[in-house]
């Protein structure tokens, strides 16, 4: 394979009729070329919409009560409910496999009445009661100060971590914001930090104003008692949280007597189950890229073997004569199949450099007109270009098969009289 | 050298069995230079392409240097040919691609042959046949008699035990052919067995020993005395 003699002859046979060569090769250079630009683009869409969703935890549910739906053991239909610290333990206790549970209470939003107070300003937030995995299952970078932890959980410290939005309306610009106090509902809290979210599906605005102090805290201020509003539950990364939310459902059910069939009782959102929505839709792009790509490659393959069919012919006399001279059928085969592979692996090669052109040329302009709506960086990587190249060698190999063995079929006899 | 007893060999043409050689018996001994004639349809080219193991026999024997050449694959018939056989052919039969050197070269590449031997092998035997300056032309800046020399150097480079020549002159002028039957006569001088197939009685009196087929069958072999071609040159 590695022989000079081999390869002057393979180039010598290609360039001596080099608008056919660069035509042939351009099948294949289309064809691999729509097939990287096309898994670029799925890659793009996939990247953007990742984006959206940011570091949030996706494996993750959030859980709410809504009135029961049926009479149960006494107790009536249409019955409101509220589940209780109590039901995160025995969540803990009975279900493997999970990473957070996080219980909430939420007091208020932005669209309600104004309900926080800081000397002359007021303003409507959303107030949540929190424990401190909340910041792994819903990404917040702190921007000064601190976040909770558990000594203000465990000593239910008045404390308020508060959005950039809800800073930049309760305070002057410049103003010092930590260790001052805001009024929630009345009762006061110190501010110990600030945040900004990342990535809010298009919701930002939003979750700037809003409000973090310890959950403790806040069932004490606002008289909740033990009672829960809701939960956000993640489980580890190994256990998707649809296959175990059931089990999560028929324990709080339990709890609170709701009937086990009871579909309504349990409000519950399931971020995993969408996000695997996304995810296999993600999986049928690239499958239909591949689908297509391959297919219009599948042409420019065919007319490599096309030419490589026409070529034999051509040479059926010097393949005769080759063959009196004492060259081998098996060397004549490997010829002919160099020639092919040779010739897809150059065309393809430069099908996918174009492509990469291509694909850095479209960065550059996303990386100038700033952020598109769901299209991030749009790639293919190294692992793309393996299977590429593999496909180019199997197609090579599968474009010289056909006028290899036509080749060696001419007898070196029928081959010296066709004068 | 050439050993050959009882050769038949028929062409299946559709229904009918054209029976071209109908039990040919000869023997070739080495250093000779053997004129094989015959008109068209005498069996003549059927009989070199069995002796070039171009085609195979359908019943007697052949026996080349002691090896008997039956039943090979194409594999080993490539072989064989590589290393017992030269061929020169009426229409030079040159790649056209490939420069004179490159040409006489080509059976040393299918004997594994280094590429600088190759091409030192290649440059002698130009030599020989008076083509060195030549050696980078494409057989397309050649002249006919230019084409055959080279065909024979490219031949002899893989030096064989027998050159096999299918109507050498055919294709060129008096001028010319005595030329190329000179080179042929002077390599047969040196010691190679030769056979040449001609129709033409000129050509066949410069060779020692002339074999006459006819409709199949040898109708005579006689040893002539040879007229050198060199008197017309």
């Amino acid at each position: 394979m590695f022989n000079k003699d081999r390869w002057d002859e393979i180039l010598q046979v290609l360039t001596t009729n080099w608008f056919r060569t660069l035509l042939t090769a351009f099948g294949v250079f289309w064809g691999i070329f729509i097939l990287i630009i096309l898994l670029a683009a799925g890659k793009g869409l996939e990247n953007g919409i990742r984006a959206d969703f940011g570091d949030i935890a996706t494996n993750t549910m959030f859980m709410w009560t809504r009135t029961a739906s049926k009479a149960y053991k006494g107790l009536p239909k249409d019955r409101e409910f509220s589940y209780k610290t109590g039901d995160v333990a025995d969540i803990w206790e009975n279900v493997d496999g999970l990473r957070f549970v996080s219980p909430r209470n939420q007091l208020g939003n932005f669209q309600g009445s104004n309900n926080v107070v800081r000397g002359l300003k007021t303003g409507a937030f959303s107030v949540y009661g929190d424990y401190p995995e909340i910041i792994k299952q819903e990404p917040m970078d702190i921007i000064s100060g601190r976040f909770l932890n558990y000594g203000d959980i465990n000593e239910k410290r008045k404390v308020a971590i508060i959005g950039v939005d809800v800073k930049s309306s309760l305070y002057d610009k410049g103003e010092e914001c930590l260790g001052t106090y805001i009024k929630i509902n009345d009762v006061n809290f110190m501010v110990v930090g600030t945040y900004k979210k990342k990535n809010a599906d298009g919701n930002s605005e939003n979750a700037q104003k809003e409000i973090y102090i310890p959950f403790t805290s806040f069932s004490q201020a606002f008289n909740r008692g033990d009672n829960v509003g809701w939960m956000a539950i993640t489980a580890v990364d190994e256990v998707p949280i649809t296959n175990i939310k059931d089990k999560i459902f028929t324990i709080v059910k339990e709890n609170h007597r709701i009937h086990p069939e009871d579909t309504r009782a349990v409000g519950h959102f399931d971020l995993n189950e969408q996000f695997q929505r996304v995810v296999s839709l993600f999986g049928a792009l690239r499958l239909i890229a591949y689908f297509v790509g391959i297919c219009v490659l599948l042409s420019g393959i065919i007319g490599v073997s096309n030419i490589m069919l026409i070529v034999v012919k051509e040479r059926t006399k010097e393949i005769g004569i080759r063959r009196a001279l004492g060259e081998s059928p098996w060397s004549i085969k490997q010829q002919i199949l160099m020639e092919s592979i040779f010739l897809t692996i150059i065309s393809g090669m430069s099908g996918i450099a174009f492509g990469a052109l291509v694909i850095y040329g479209i960065n550059y302009l996303l990386d100038i007109s700033g952020p598109v709506m769901m299209f991030v960086n749009p790639s293919v990587n190294l692992g793309v270009v393996t299977v590429a190249l593999i496909i180019l060698i199997v197609s090579g190999l599968f474009a010289g098969f056909i006028p290899a063995n036509s080749a060696i079929r001419i007898r070196p006899i029928e081959a010296l009289r066709n004068e | 050298m050439i050993e050959i007893k009882n050769l038949h060999k028929s062409y299946k043409m559709g229904k009918n069995s054209l029976h071209v050689l109908k039990g040919i018996n000869f023997s070739v001994e080495e250093g000779e230079l053997v004129a094989i004639m015959g008109s068209s349809g005498s069996g003549k080219s059927t009989l070199l392409n069995i002796l070039g193991m171009l085609d195979e026999l359908d019943e007697g024997s052949y026996t080349l240097d002691g090896v008997p050449i039956k039943n090979l694959n194409e594999t080993k018939a490539a072989q064989y040919r590589n290393k017992f056989l030269g061929f020169i052919f009426q229409s030079f039969n040159l790649i056209n691609y490939k420069s004179a050197a490159e040409n006489v070269a080509l059976p040393l590449y299918y004997q594994r042959v280094g590429r600088k031997e190759r091409q030192e092998k290649a440059l002698k035997y130009l030599e020989q046949v008076g083509l060195k300056q030549w050696a980078t032309h494409l057989p397309s800046e050649l002249s006919g008699g230019q084409k055959q020399r080279v065909a024979i150097a490219r031949a002899m480079a893989a030096e064989p035990k027998v050159l096999l020549a299918d109507e050498p002159t055919g294709a060129l002028d008096s001028k010319t052919s005595y030329e190329v039957m000179d080179l042929i006569q002077k390599i047969n001088d040196q010691g190679n067995t030769i056979l040449v197939v001609t129709h033409e009685e000129d050509i066949a009196h410069m060779c020692k020993r002339i074999v006459h087929l006819k409709d199949g069958v040898i109708v005579e072999d006689k040893k002539v005395e040879q007229v050198r071609a060199a008197q017309y040159v």
